[in-house]
């Protein structure tokens, strides 16, 4: 089943074009990691599939109502911003607000599944990075969509961080749901995503599972380097090395 | 309800009775009281509903709508330094009161300053809206205030500046020092309306200020409309504001101090904070104007004169804490 649909999205900030003629499905059970250079319009992409900017072209949640939308996809962005000193279990609990209620079984689970329990009624605003990381992905959860969709969740975490980040994802993505994330890291979007998605000079360079993605002639065109790739029992291994000729 | 919120309505309600049983005329609470809702012989009546109920009553709506509208800007902002003031309009509406005494109409009517006030106020809000329309960001909407409040403030000083004589002068700086004292059962209606209409449209907010805790893309992504938020705030604070400085002058402090104080008996939460706040709002009020009559019986201290006295060291303590926090 199609979680997200998108046909021929454009997108054009301050009358120039960041990117046009994307055409994309997100399914159940995958977990898409959307990788590309820096300024190649990952988080537009996200933002105007949302329908939070303006673009051209279709996506299946920007027709939604506001209210169906946040009952159809979770959407956590990349600036972890948290206003004012609530508890972690308050923050966690805002992801009812969509469905207007005080239901606390998906917040506990939430909260046991990205394991706060011992931080739940510390100040949300105290916590380190990756704790605040944390409790704002345990948000997303209670929320209880069928698409999450996150812009780069591992940003600023440490290495063990990152993959039990990861981990939560492929968790979510067995349960059923459908998970877009951009990612800077391509070891890790190689190893834990199902699908990558390469966008670069604004164009959809390639779609497909990681090592058909990853290959040496679409590293070089997208990102304009060289990656040392080898598959190991655990999966591929790709580790940017140097900076194409 | 709240912890909070259980504990501050007993004492406006506290406050609000010793507030009527407060005047020149020697009577005791019990007896103020009975005048005040069974009527009886002797002027003890009228003095209780034409003078003391007014004034009670507006320190209620005036310090209640503060502390809603301060929590409601600092919420949509997510800043704690915002308040009711910031949007220009009180600013606007001092303009308003102060031509009206400049060119003598209030002297010809007595309602003439708070309705000069309040289209002060609607102006405000016209180019508000204007300026920080649907489209706009929140920083415009800042800049747009700032800017208001300071094409107003440089207004105001001019009409000082060019009047005529020193009374005239002497009576715009009493009026904008700010004070219940004197005000009818007429201001309390002139201000109602708005009020009413104010707090109407700050209280549907409450669930969109909680989305925002997590910024403007999170709150947007879990189905709040932005810009009907903004809106509403800015609509709701400037029908509060407006009308409160059209008929009491300006009173500051309370819409920031008081959302300040609150926030941490309601586990920080934007929501909540807007009713404990208008309650905090309301007790600050009462207290403050309680404390004019008490501290200088005869020397008609204004009430926003106090509230700024209070809290401006307590805004000092914040930023002094706020330091030793980022340190």
């Amino acid at each position: 089943m199609s979680l997200l649909s998108l046909q021929d999205l454009a997108v054009t900030l301050r009358g120039r074009e960041v990117f046009s003629g994307i055409t994309l499905n997100i399914h159940a059970q995958e977990v898409v990691g959307l990788i590309g250079p820096n300024g190649a319009g990952k988080t537009s992409l996200m933002r105007a599939a949302l329908g939070l900017i303006p673009s051209g072209g279709k996506s299946s949640l920007a027709g939604l109502t506001p209210q169906q939308r946040a009952k159809a996809v979770a959407w956590m962005p990349q600036a972890r911003e948290i206003a004012w000193p609530v508890r972690v279990e308050d923050l966690v609990a805002l992801g009812r607000l969509p469905h207007g209620d005080h239901a606390p079984a998906p917040v506990e689970a939430a909260i046991t599944k990205m394991g706060l329990e011992g931080l739940r009624k510390r100040r949300s605003t105290n916590l380190s990075g990756g704790e605040q990381a944390r409790a704002l992905l345990a948000r997303a959860l209670a929320q209880e969509t069928p698409l999450l969709m996150a812009d780069e969740p591992t940003a600023g975490l440490d290495p063990a961080h990152q993959i039990a980040t990861m981990e939560v994802f492929g968790a979510l993505a067995a349960e059923g749901h459908g998970v877009l994330l951009s990612l800077h890291d391509i070891g890790l979007a190689a190893r834990h995503c199902t699908r990558l998605v390469l966008l670069a000079g604004g164009r959809l360079l390639a779609d497909g599972r990681p090592e058909e993605v990853l290959t040496d002639d679409l590293l070089a065109r997208g990102f304009g380097i060289t990656a040392y790739h080898a598959q190991t029992p655990d999966g591929p291994v790709f580790q940017p090395m140097h900076r194409a000729r | 309800m709240t912890r909070a919120l259980a504990l501050l309505l007993p004492l406006v309600l506290v406050l609000a009775a010793l507030s009527l049983s407060l005047g020149p005329a020697d009577v005791t609470l019990p007896e103020s009281l009975r005048a005040l809702f069974l009527g009886g012989d002797g002027p003890l009546p009228m003095v209780m509903r034409e003078i003391r109920l007014p004034r009670v009553l507006l320190a209620l709506m005036i310090g209640g709508t503060l502390g809603l509208a301060g929590a409601a800007m600092q919420g949509y902002l997510r800043n704690p330094l915002a308040e009711p003031g910031l949007l220009g309009v009180s600013a606007s509406a001092a303009l308003g009161a102060v031509l009206a005494i400049q060119t003598g109409l209030s002297a010809a009517f007595a309602m003439a300053l708070p309705l000069s006030a309040l289209a002060g106020a609607v102006v405000a809000v016209l180019i508000l809206v204007v300026l920080a329309g649907p489209r706009a960001e929140t920083l415009t909407l800042i800049l747009a205030g700032v800017a208001l409040s300071a094409v107003a403030g440089a207004l105001t000083q001019l009409v000082l500046n060019l009047s005529p004589n020193p009374f005239a002068a002497s009576e715009i700086v009493f009026w904008m020092m700010g004070s219940l004292a004197d005000r009818s059962v007429l201001h309390v209606w002139l201000a109602l309306p708005f009020m009413a209409l104010g707090v109407l449209l700050l209280a549907g907010v409450g669930r969109g200020l909680d989305a925002l805790t997590l910024g403007e893309d999170a709150a947007a992504s879990m189905g709040i409309d932005l810009s009907r938020l903004r809106l509403r705030v800015v609509l709701g604070t400037a029908c509060v504001v407006g009308a409160g400085t059209a008929v009491a002058g300006a009173i500051g402090f309370v819409g920031l101090v008081v959302p300040h104080l609150l926030r941490g008996s309601v586990g920080g939460r934007p929501g909540p904070l807007l009713w404990v706040s208008a309650a905090g709002g309301a007790a600050m009020l009462l207290a403050a104007d309680i404390a004019v009559r008490v501290v200088a019986p005869d020397r008609d201290l204004k009430l926003g004169v106090l509230t700024a006295l209070v809290g401006a060291p307590f805004f000092l303590h914040l930023v002094w804490r706020s330091r030793g926090e980022r340190a």
